[in-house]
């Protein structure tokens, strides 16, 4: 019994995992992929624990030992827990674990969040439909809150709390290229050749974001801050990882993809202005003032090329189109109220301080 | 289709023109204007702060322009 994850700690590589447990399922996750899989080890407590974790549970999107686990468990296909775990990939029980808990999420998450009417199959209809969707305002904005009121303080931890997407910017969009054909997949390649800086490393996204971090003081390195961010931060991010890496779900990881720009260039525009207030120059605001042309690009070619095209040539797809859509709007709104909620009550936003 | 990557402009539903390909864009006294990207949206609304590049507030000002009708 000696390779169990319970009593391997000492001498494995588990103190570089850029992140620590949040409760059983996620100690058991993270302790497993900290060694080297061995024919002895047993992971014959994964299921119960998984079990456990989802039974009865109805707040899967805040539930830390939950998003954690499922975090690690998406860490392990994009190469993000500090570089470890590569060789647990296509671990059969992980692969069963995840598949667990992306069912009770997703049913959650379907139980949650509203659908809007399905539109007609066609590029018109779904562009439309999207376009009113996004459109509609949903109580006070982040955007405007940072745009004239955020502190120094909070202006990092907004930087923080997007940092866990944003350090990986376009990469769970990215599963779908080989998982759509035709038009819809020439449309996802043009924005995401954008997002990664179309040949120029130093444009991607993800640099300039970390750039964007370092000019506020901040480490970009990814995975720093995973520590201190809420459940529901986490969330946002494996839902999309979940939409992207399940291609049953590819209509929901194309609508979610076209609600993202289309709600992204205006936000940018006020995000930048709140740095700006604070006389921070363009090493800062780099980021945002390039997702103000970017997406404005973007969400044209993602409500009609990608999300129109797949309505048309896959009409099945239409609904979960609008559903990821939907998703997106409502999970990225639960993660913005949690930063407005904590800062209009002069709280931090972050789970806690100690690593920063 | 020809292989010289003809330039394309695309008008998009209440929103800007899509202009794809090989091209330059020149300001008024024909000096090139930077280009960030290959694929550009001009604004086509008027009320872009960065003309004449999109910037997506056509949205705020409700600008209509169905091409397709």
């Amino acid at each position: 019994m000696s390779n169990t994850p319970n009593t391997i700690h000492a001498l494995n590589t588990i103190d570089l995992l850029p992140l620590t447990a949040r409760g059983p399922l996620s100690s058991y996750i993270v302790g497993l992929v900290g060694q080297h899989p061995n024919e002895d080890t047993d992971l014959s407590p994964l299921r119960e624990l998984v079990e456990t974790a989802v039974a009865g549970n109805s707040s899967l999107t805040h539930d830390d030992d939950v998003q954690v686990s499922l975090f690690v468990l998406y860490g392990l296909h994009y190469g993000s827990l500090g570089g470890l775990g590569a060789e647990w990939e296509w671990n059969p029980e992980l692969i069963a674990a995840r598949g667990k808990l992306e069912r009770a999420f997703e049913a959650e998450l379907r139980a949650l969040i509203p659908v809007p009417e399905t539109p007609e199959p066609t590029r018109a209809a779904v562009a439309q439909a999207l376009a009113v969707l996004t459109a509609v305002e949903s109580g006070p904005s982040l955007s405007r809150f940072v745009a004239k009121k955020a502190t120094p303080e909070q202006l990092q931890e907004f930087l923080i709390q997007r940092s866990i997407y944003t350090l990986r910017e376009a990469d769970p969009h990215s599963w779908a290229i080989p998982r759509l054909s035709g038009r819809p997949k020439a449309a996802l390649v043009e924005i995401q050749a954008d997002e990664y800086g179309d040949g120029r490393p130093e444009r991607m996204h993800a640099e300039i974001f970390a750039r964007t971090m370092r000019a506020m003081g901040l480490d970009s390195s990814y995975g720093h801050y995973i520590d201190v961010v809420p459940a529901i931060t986490l969330a946002s991010l494996n839902m999309m990882s979940m939409f992207g890496l399940n291609r049953r779900l590819r209509g929901a990881i194309v609508g979610h993809l076209a609600a993202f720009e289309m709600t992204s260039a205006i936000p940018n525009q006020m995000y930048g202005n709140g740095f700006r207030r604070h006389g921070h120059g363009e090493s800062v605001t780099d980021y945002f003032d390039e997702h103000v042309e970017a997406d404005a690009v973007h969400e044209q070619i993602a409500a009609h090329d990608l999300a129109g095209s797949l309505a048309e040539d896959e009409p099945a797809l239409v609904a979960d189109i609008m559903f990821g859509a939907s998703a997106c709007l409502t999970v990225d709104g639960w993660a913005g109220d949690h930063m407005l909620t904590s800062w209009t009550n002069e709280q931090s936003s972050l789970r806690s301080k100690d690593t920063l | 289709m020809s292989h010289d990557n003809p330039v394309t402009i695309t008008p998009y539903t209440d929103g800007p023109l899509i202009v794809r390909g090989d091209f330059e864009i020149l300001s008024s006294t024909g000096e090139p204007l930077p280009r960030n990207r290959k694929t550009v949206a001009l604004c086509r609304c008027g009320v872009s702060a960065i003309k004449p590049y999109c910037d997506g507030t056509h949205k705020l000002v409700k600008f209509k322009a169905n091409d397709d009708e």
